[in-house]
């Protein structure tokens, strides 16, 4: 216990601060309700949907929580149920077999909700377009709120996105 | 009095004559439930008038049977409370059957023997409570132990038949072990209890630890005490189920009666280790009772090992009475009685409200078999409800009556630390730990209950398409449901009433105002307060104020019924749901080592390939200790004796009379010498 | 008078300060693992977001569910009256004793476990299966404890318990307080679904307890049941604090005495709400079924610490 005690005061705070969007790349498709934006503004529950992705864009989302991108500092957490989320994260082209989850997920979750879409695959279905296991880009399925493109965006990215469908992105 | 004996005799005697004529249709079935509630009715009011006057109630007619002593009859106190026990869940049981057997029109039982049985069953166990003397109390003994046995075999099915076999033999088994103990306690003198009373303090030492000794384990098997309680599991779930509430809530407190009666009465209490032992084994049978019951997924084998672990709670407060009576602490030995007495009547009330419940999901259902329910909480919503209640009861959740009573068990054992032997005390702490682990099993065992049986989906045809009961058998559950309610909210009127029973059998003080302030009850030396009646209050307020609060604060009300989230799987079935086996499984796995659980899985593969399943079974069984450990032995070693006997049946006529003339001249022998 | 004004403001403290003990831990956790992570006060935003939020409810379910938060959080607010959190004796003791905290909070498990079985879910009846086994393993513990605390002080009352250590500051020290203290905390870390029996912070359905049985709530029933289930952790570690360390707690009703009873209460929950957050960091989580192990030697401590009173009389 004390070597680790040692190790954490050594180390100390890692976490990097949130810088705006220079390269201008998050989408906002959509200026999110007064309404929805104070409700969820401060404390917001992410439910992560993999709706047929290579799992780049889940390593990514994976660093989200990790020290040095701290997602939480925002009031960001991530939960095990769309009943306890505000806002879904899509990764990957939507493959036949995910259409029908990523809908039963969207209508689990209880209104006021987001939609963040995740990667170029999210999108624009990026290389796996047009292949016969895929429906379709996440926009076809279920109403987006933000695009987050990238193959895989940067977590400092994806960060940057889902503050913008909030309304909190950091300005320059 | 009189005319409330009389009428109760009356009203059972007509109502088996009623039934004795066939007892069918709704006008015989009617009638046998009204005479059979009015008898239980008229023995409430009896017992309550006994309770509230303090003026026992004495009847006897010496010429009915003039052997010994005729027919003596005499309502004290105890005897009366005992009789508001069989009231209560008599007139709530009669009227529940009133509905319930209308599925044995069809000619599946005898009517005709279900009601007059079930009134003669009432009669016989009014009239235990009421016997003075030897001669009365056994007589009334057998007939209900009779009784109740035609009452188990009533749906003559195999399973039915066997148990009651069982039931038979252990109940006379237990009989034997009474007569003897009744004959050493009258010591050759006359079968009144006031005479065995007065000479019990002049028997020898040897001969009050024996007759104890017989009297506990002859009243134990009745009451259901580990290792005598085999033929519970099998009797109650025979039974049609407003029998089971009567066989569960009420005739195994017959077992507590004598109890209480011989070793504290009759016998003015004893030593040390009678004490001991009835806590001891109060505590095994409690703990094991619901580690069996936890295993179980026949709803009424559930129901029936519960039975069995709140004997052993009640056994646990009066033993610790006892103990605290042979050092001479007669108010916590009041406490100790006291805790256990209440106990009886909360057991009774939701012991009996919840097999009302189980038959009427028998009734509805056809099977009693949880793996094969669910969902009956939309189907059925009065049962359930009623369900609710008494699986909370008997879980001692406050403020029902459940936690009333073990509060007050729990109590008299914490008073533990003024004995003055501290290795007898500390038997205490034990059985807190024991008690307390009980009581949380009985929730987790109480939350598969109700939770496999009327919630989430519907896992058969049957029980989809259940129906909720008719209205009799609501009326049998409300009334013992309000019972549930009123006895844990007044709890502070309860316990005087108790203390008035008390008074004086077996030396014990005056202790009706000893337990009790205001509304709440206080423990000697206030060593604990409580008052279930304000935490009913206050919850019930806080339930009103948090809803009104959110309203004011205008937090959103919107609600969106949808599919349940099942991970975006498409559909859902039943098959998904959690079933009883997989809820106990935790615990069979905690407590493996009494278990001993076998489990056997068998896998049909499809002809083709061996990565494609068809079926597969899963069986698992756990060790049935007692039959292994005991009766198996012993039956064998009846059966091998039984075999040897048979040699002397030749067959043979010359050689039965050669016994004969053998036997006659040794019995003249005999006869000339003595 | 006073005294029903010092209940409600007691119980109305309790849950005020629930989420911000639930969003200290939390902090503390987080700074151990060098992130900055969420402010203190996160909880709050949490809960007023969730009371903003519509509910979805399974089609499966039934009135049950829908009672069952209120129940939960009734039962738990109801203890917070009973327990003496800023002072003793209180106006309640003759209402309930340690044995009706212990009970109420039993109910609002068993409520919660039959909502968990409910819509009829594989997680919500796994969550209720562990969820009963170790409330039930851990009733033994519980009761011998209290019977311990009790032989000190001789009564079952939680106000008399904590004059009594008041009054004879050497019992605090005795090898049965603080047998009781190592069980009482055990089980504390068990009932409250922290490290090492159940993470709270888990994403993991099959590692979850408490959590899968939630996992079918939203909006105001899921924050009424969170806030039910930081009150609950406020309320072990108050018992834990002010049964055994009780200087600080007001025994006159004035202003000066309950300003301190407050302040020593903050502090308290601070150090206990750090020491779990420094466990919860170090330890992982014990397997389902090595928790009977780990409840069945907070047992024998707890029966150590009666033996020791006992004979220590």
């Amino acid at each position: 216990m004390p070597a680790l005690l040692q190790k954490i005061f050594k180390t100390g705070i890692v976490t990097e601060p949130l810088g705006p969007d220079d390269d201008e790349i998050i989408q906002l498709v959509r200026q999110v309700d007064e309404k929805s934006k104070r409700l969820l503004g401060r404390a917001l529950a992410i439910r992560e949907v993999d709706a047929g992705s290579c799992n780049g864009c889940e390593i990514e989302i994976t660093g989200l929580t990790s020290p040095v991108y701290d997602s939480e500092r925002f009031g960001i957490h991530f939960v095990a149920s769309p009943r306890h989320a505000d806002m879904l994260l899509v990764t990957g082209p939507v493959t036949r077999n995910m259409e029908i989850p990523l809908r039963k997920t969207y209508e689990a979750t209880p209104d006021p909700k987001l939609v963040a879409a995740v990667g170029d695959c999210a999108q624009t279905c990026g290389v796996f377009k047009g292949s016969y296991a895929v429906a379709g880009s996440v926009d076809q399925f279920v109403p987006v709120d933000v695009f987050i493109p990238g193959c895989p965006p940067e977590p400092a990215d994806i960060l940057r996105g889902i503050l913008a469908a909030l309304d909190r992105m950091p300005k320059k | 009095m009189q005319t409330l004996f009389l009428l109760m005799f009356s009203a059972y005697f007509l109502g088996a004559l009623v039934a004795l004529s066939g007892g069918r249709g709704n006008l015989g079935r009617g009638l046998v439930a009204l005479a059979a509630v009015v008898g239980a009715g008229a023995g409430f009011a009896l017992g309550a008038s006994v309770l509230l006057s303090g003026a026992p109630f004495v009847l006897s007619i010496p010429q009915l049977l003039p052997l010994a002593g005729g027919l003596a009859l005499r309502l004290d106190g105890l005897g009366a409370f005992f009789l508001i026990v069989i009231g209560l869940v008599g007139v709530s049981a009669a009227i529940y059957g009133f509905g319930y057997s209308a599925a044995y029109e069809d000619g599946r039982a005898s009517l005709r023997m279900l009601g007059v049985m079930l009134n003669l069953f009432l009669l016989t166990m009014s009239l235990v409570t009421m016997a003075d003397n030897v001669l009365t109390f056994l007589l009334m003994w057998e007939g209900m132990s009779l009784t109740s046995y035609f009452l188990v075999i009533t749906e003559s099915n195999e399973d039915a038949v066997r148990a009651g076999v069982w039931y038979a033999a252990m109940t006379h088994a237990g009989l034997a072990l009474l007569l003897a103990a009744f004959v050493l306690l009258m010591n050759g003198g006359s079968g009144a209890f006031a005479d065995l009373r007065a000479g019990a303090a002049s028997l020898s030492v040897t001969t009050r630890n024996v007759i104890f000794l017989l009297a506990f384990l002859g009243f134990g098997s009745k009451a259901g005490i580990v290792p005598l309680h085999i033929w519970l599991p099998r009797a109650h779930p025979a039974a049609p189920s407003h029998v089971s509430a009567l066989m569960s809530g009420v005739m195994i407190k017959m077992g507590i009666y004598g109890i209480v009666r011989v070793a504290l009465d009759l016998l003015g209490g004893g030593p040390v280790w009678w004490g001991g032992i009835v806590l001891g084994v109060g505590a095994v049978s409690a703990l094991l009772g619901v580690l069996y019951a936890l295993m179980e997924h026949d709803l009424k084998r559930l129901l029936a090992y519960h039975s069995v672990e709140n004997i052993g709670i009640i056994l646990i407060g009066i033993g610790a009475g006892l103990i605290f009576h042979s050092y001479g602490l007669t108010t916590l030995a009041a406490l100790g009685f006291i805790g256990g007495l209440y106990h009886t009547i909360n057991h009774a009330s939701f012991k009996g409200l919840l097999f009302l419940g189980a038959g009427s999901v028998l009734h509805a259902t056809g099977t009693r078999n949880m793996e094969e329910m669910g969902g009956l909480i939309k189907k059925m919503p009065w049962t359930a409800f009623f369900f609710l209640i008494g699986s909370a009861a008997i879980s001692a959740l406050p403020p029902l009556n459940g936690f009333a009573s073990e509060w007050l068990v729990f109590q008299s054992l914490l008073g533990g630390f003024n004995l003055p032997v501290p290795e007898v005390a500390l038997i205490m702490p034990v059985a807190v730990g024991m008690l307390a682990l009980t009581s949380g099993l009985a929730a987790a065992c109480f939350v598969k209950a109700f939770g496999i049986t009327f919630l989430a989906l519907p896992r058969s045809h049957e029980a989809e398409h259940a129906h909720e009961s008719p209205l009799s058998m609501r009326i049998g559950m409300g009334i013992l449901a309000l019972a549930c309610i009123g006895l844990g909210l007044a709890p502070f009127v309860v316990v005087p009433i108790l203390g008035g029973v008390l008074n004086g059998l077996g030396g014990l003080p005056d202790t009706r105002a000893a337990f009790t302030s205001n509304l709440s009850l206080q423990t000697p030396v206030a060593f604990g307060q409580m008052s279930s009646t304000l935490v009913m209050l206050g919850l019930l307020i806080l339930l009103a104020v948090i809803p009104l609060v959110m309203w004011i604060l205008r937090v959103n009300r919107k609600l969106r019924v949808s599919d349940t989230w099942g991970c975006g799987r498409v559909g859902q079935t039943s098959r998904m749901e959690y079933t009883a086996t997989s809820f106990a499984e935790p615990l069979r796995r905690v407590f493996a080592e009494l278990y001993r659980p076998t489990k056997e899985v068998t896998i049909d593969f499809h002809p083709d390939s061996k990565y494609f399943v068809q079926s597969i079974a899963y069986r698992s069984e756990v060790m049935p200790l007692f039959e292994r450990l005991l009766y198996d032995p012993f039956l064998r070693l009846m059966q091998s004796a039984a075999r040897q006997v048979r040699r002397l049946q030749t067959g043979s006529l010359h050689l039965y009379l050669v016994y004969v003339t053998v036997i006659l001249i040794l019995l003249l022998l005999a006869a000339r010498w003595f | 008078m006073i005294g029903y004004l010092l209940e409600f403001s007691q119980a109305l403290l309790a849950l005020l300060l629930a989420p911000l003990l639930a969003g200290f831990v939390r902090w503390v956790k987080s700074r151990l693992q060098n992130r900055r992570g969420a402010p203190v006060w996160q909880p709050y935003f949490e809960l007023a977001k969730l009371f903003g939020k519509d509910v979805v409810m399974s089609n499966n379910a039934s009135w049950l569910f829908r009672v069952a938060p209120y129940i939960v959080f009734a039962s738990t607010l109801a203890v917070t009256f009973l327990i003496p959190l800023i002072a003793a004796p209180l106006p309640f003791d003759n209402i309930g004793d340690l044995l009706v905290v212990v009970y109420l909070l039993l109910l609002g498990t068993f409520f919660l476990a039959l909502a968990g079985l409910d819509p009829g879910t594989a997680f919500g009846g796994m969550g209720a299966s562990r969820e009963m086994t170790v409330a039930a393993i851990a009733e033994p513990t519980i009761a011998l404890s209290i019977f311990s605390l009790a032989l000190g002080a001789g009564s079952t009352n939680l106000g008399q318990i904590v004059i009594a250590t008041l009054t004879n500051p050497g019992v605090a020290l005795s090898p049965g307080h603080l047998l009781a203290f190592a069980a009482i905390f055990i089980v504390s870390l068990a009932e409250t679904g922290r490290l090492p029996v159940d993470n709270p912070s888990t994403h993991l359905e099959l590692t979850m307890i408490h959590e899968a049985m939630i996992l079918e709530y939203s909006g105001r029933y899921l924050a009424l049941i969170e806030w039910a289930s930081w009150l609950k952790l406020t309320i072990f570690f108050s018992l834990l604090a002010n049964l055994f360390v009780p200087w600080g707690l007001a025994l006159t009703l004035t202003p000066a005495a309950l300003a301190i009873a407050v302040a020593t209460l903050i502090l308290k929950l601070a150090i206990l709400g750090m020491v779990v957050a420094m466990i919860e960091t170090r330890i992982a989580k014990l397997r389902l079924f090595r928790v009977p192990e780990l409840l069945g030697m907070s047992f024998v401590l707890a029966l150590l610490a009666v033996t020791s009173s006992f004979l220590l009389k």
